[in-house]
């Protein structure tokens, strides 16, 4: 076996067993970065040094026989939009361009804790902001399927990365699909937890009440074991839920027989792609045949979630953004004679276009005279959003739609229309705005052998439930390929 | 919210770029008329939901992991802490405050002239 195609359990037993070391495990996937990477453009930032360190000491630990912890001497990538301790820290953009962390990311601390060997930093969205990876102030990603076509967005970089075997997992972030749309398109698993399941201290923030961290990764069962690693309260961010945490790997094999499945109509209308329903409408035959009941259920307020997403997050976003205004952190613009021209052009050097589309809209929606009929309407939809589910998931289990309406597309396709761009993520903001958890793995090709995915969305704070139909699917369709 | 009634104008956009502190080009200015109105245009459909007697939804996490049992602020219980003067964790030192500054002199941020005249 080729020491990039390893999973988190199988690169743990083979450090453990003494097959292979985590050292020659990092510098496996570092030199298949070296030769791939140049097209790809998946990594912003390498930390060979702390890698090599973390590596070196989970040897030792092998070689004294000791048990290695659940992601021992596993290579990972860190979307560039988490804090790592004096490691250059982006979030994408030139207004961070060279900023170097004093602390680590909550998410980051725990997966080290748990082992993992971080190799370096994953490219994105700035500010996590865009559908495609195209909105990165440092160079675009691109798909390792299709080197013509989009990784998705914004965790773009983490999804290329995995799929490309230059991670065995990365961390990604979800605002309004970030890390599920990616997934789809790079033929990964992603994984969006419950708002509240996995803490964001340390996350440069986007929108606070819809940022979520979460893993992408080959399998099912790897996306499970780094929840596990990182779920739980956090006193650092008081957002972060008082929930207990469930043996997510354990619930894997549960049955699925029984299980009451969703599809709502929503879902499969005007836009969605004729490969893309095929193949959504055969895994959701598969997932019969192994027992699940299908339920129809209606989510009316679904053709709304675009909308109320876009005023929603571009008002945190404006609040958010305000930080960076040349004087602690980032960047300043030279020349200036004034404190107000320094605020002023240090912003319109730093951010992108996307970036200061979004800080308008967000600051024209929460300004005197707008606020009522944008901001607080958008708020109020939102309840209607997650009424919605509140209702569905009084009779399924779990609800199941596409990923995406497309499989991913060319590179500058979207990027001078906003609203198109803004409509990939039809499918996957719902779940942001209601707070629930979902999930993203692959089920199928297009004729061009793109990837399709398969998204499933589950209750509150019940990822195990999603991610056993996730891996009975996974298995079903491993077993019939 | 009516059609045709709250699109934004060239001046709206300057009011709105002075709020962000942000600056904006001419030309940047003339496609954030164009992408801000075709935005709005479709965000317009929000209007064909009668939303009168909803409650806006401002809190995502205060329904989970709190103590439905107790009153008031008490519900959310596991996020409050004991006060403690002083010594409850270590801030960042002066010298990692100040290490990412575009311009400090050791003890403060440095900026250009706040008064005009």
């Amino acid at each position: 076996m080729e020491l990039t195609q390893h999973t988190v359990d199988s690169a743990r037993s083979a450090i453990q067993e003494r097959r292979t070391t985590a050292l020659a495990l990092a510098e496996a996937h570092y030199a298949r970065i070296q030769k791939e990477d140049g097209q790809i453009g998946a990594y912003l930032t390498l930390c060979k040094e702390r890698a090599l360190e973390q590596a070196d000491s989970i040897d030792r630990m092998a070689a004294e026989g000791k048990p290695l912890p659940p992601l021992g001497g596993v290579p990972v990538g860190i979307k560039d939009v988490m804090s790592t301790r004096g490691v250059r820290t982006t979030a994408g953009s030139k207004i961070l361009g060279k900023y170097i962390p004093p602390y680590d990311c909550t998410a980051v601390a725990r997966l080290e804790a748990a082992g993992a060997v971080i190799l370096g930093k994953t490219n994105c969205d700035e500010f996590a902001m865009g559908s495609s990876n195209e909105n990165s102030a440092f160079h675009p990603v691109r798909n390792p399927r299709d080197l013509t076509r989009v990784p998705g967005g914004s965790s773009g970089g983490s999804a290329a990365a995995v799929a490309a075997d230059m991670a065995v997992v990365a961390l990604g972030s979800d605002t309004g699909g970030s890390i599920r749309q990616p997934a789809s398109f790079c033929g990964v698993v992603g994984l969006m937890p419950t708002y509240g399941r996995v803490s964001r201290y340390g996350l440069i923030a986007f929108a606070s009440s819809l940022d979520h961290i979460g893993p992408l990764a080959k399998t099912v069962k790897d996306a499970a074991l780094v929840l596990g690693t990182l779920a739980g309260r956090d006193p650092m961010d008081s957002t972060s839920a008082n929930v207990p945490v469930p043996d997510y790997v354990a619930a894997l094999d549960k049955p699925v027989r029984g299980l009451k499945l969703g599809v709502a109509k929503e879902y499969f209308g005007e836009g969605l792609d004729d490969e893309v329903r095929h193949a959504v409408e055969s895994a959701i035959d598969k997932l019969k045949i192994l027992g699940c009941e299908l339920v129809p259920v209606s989510l009316p307020h679904t053709p709304y979630a675009i909308p109320t997403y876009y005023l929603i997050a571009t008002a945190e976003a404006s609040s958010n953004l305000a930080r960076y205004d040349g004087v602690r952190y980032s960047y300043r613009a030279s020349g200036v004679k004034s404190l107000s021209e320094m605020y002023r052009r240090s912003r319109d050097e730093g951010f992108g276009a996307e970036v200061k589309r979004r800080i308008m809209l967000g600051t024209y929606a929460l300004s005197a005279g707008y606020y009522d009929a944008y901001y607080l309407k958008a708020q109020k939809v939102r309840t209607l959003l997650a009424r919605d589910f509140e209702n569905a998931f009084r009779h399924v289990d779990a609800i199941i739609t596409p990923t995406s309406p497309t499989a991913a597309f060319r590179l500058g396709e979207k990027s001078n229309d906003p609203l198109a761009m803004y409509l990939a993520d039809i499918y996957t903001v719902t779940a942001d705005l209601a707070g629930i958890p979902g999930t993203s793995i692959p089920c199928g090709l297009t004729k061009d052998k793109l990837p399709i995915g398969l998204q499933i969305l589950g209750k509150h704070f019940d990822e195990a439930t999603i991610l056993r139909i996730a891996h009975a699917y996974e298995k079903e369709a491993q077993i019939g390929s | 919210m009516r059609r045709g009634k709250m699109k934004v104008t060239e001046k709206d956009v300057t009011y709105v770029a002075d709020l962000a502190n942000l600056e904006l080009s001419t030309d940047e200015r003339t496609g954030m008329v164009r992408d801000l109105n075709s935005i709005l245009d479709y965000i317009e459909m929000l209007n064909q939901l009668d939303t009168s007697k909803v409650q806006p939804m401002t809190q995502v996490s205060d329904r989970y992991g709190v103590d439905e049992s107790k009153p008031g602020s008490d519900r959310f219980a596991y996020a409050n802490r004991e006060d403690i003067p002083e010594g409850l964790r270590k801030s960042l030192s002066q010298d990692s405050a100040l290490a990412n500054a575009p311009d400090a002199d050791g003890t403060f941020f440095r900026v250009p002239k706040v008064i005009e005249r």
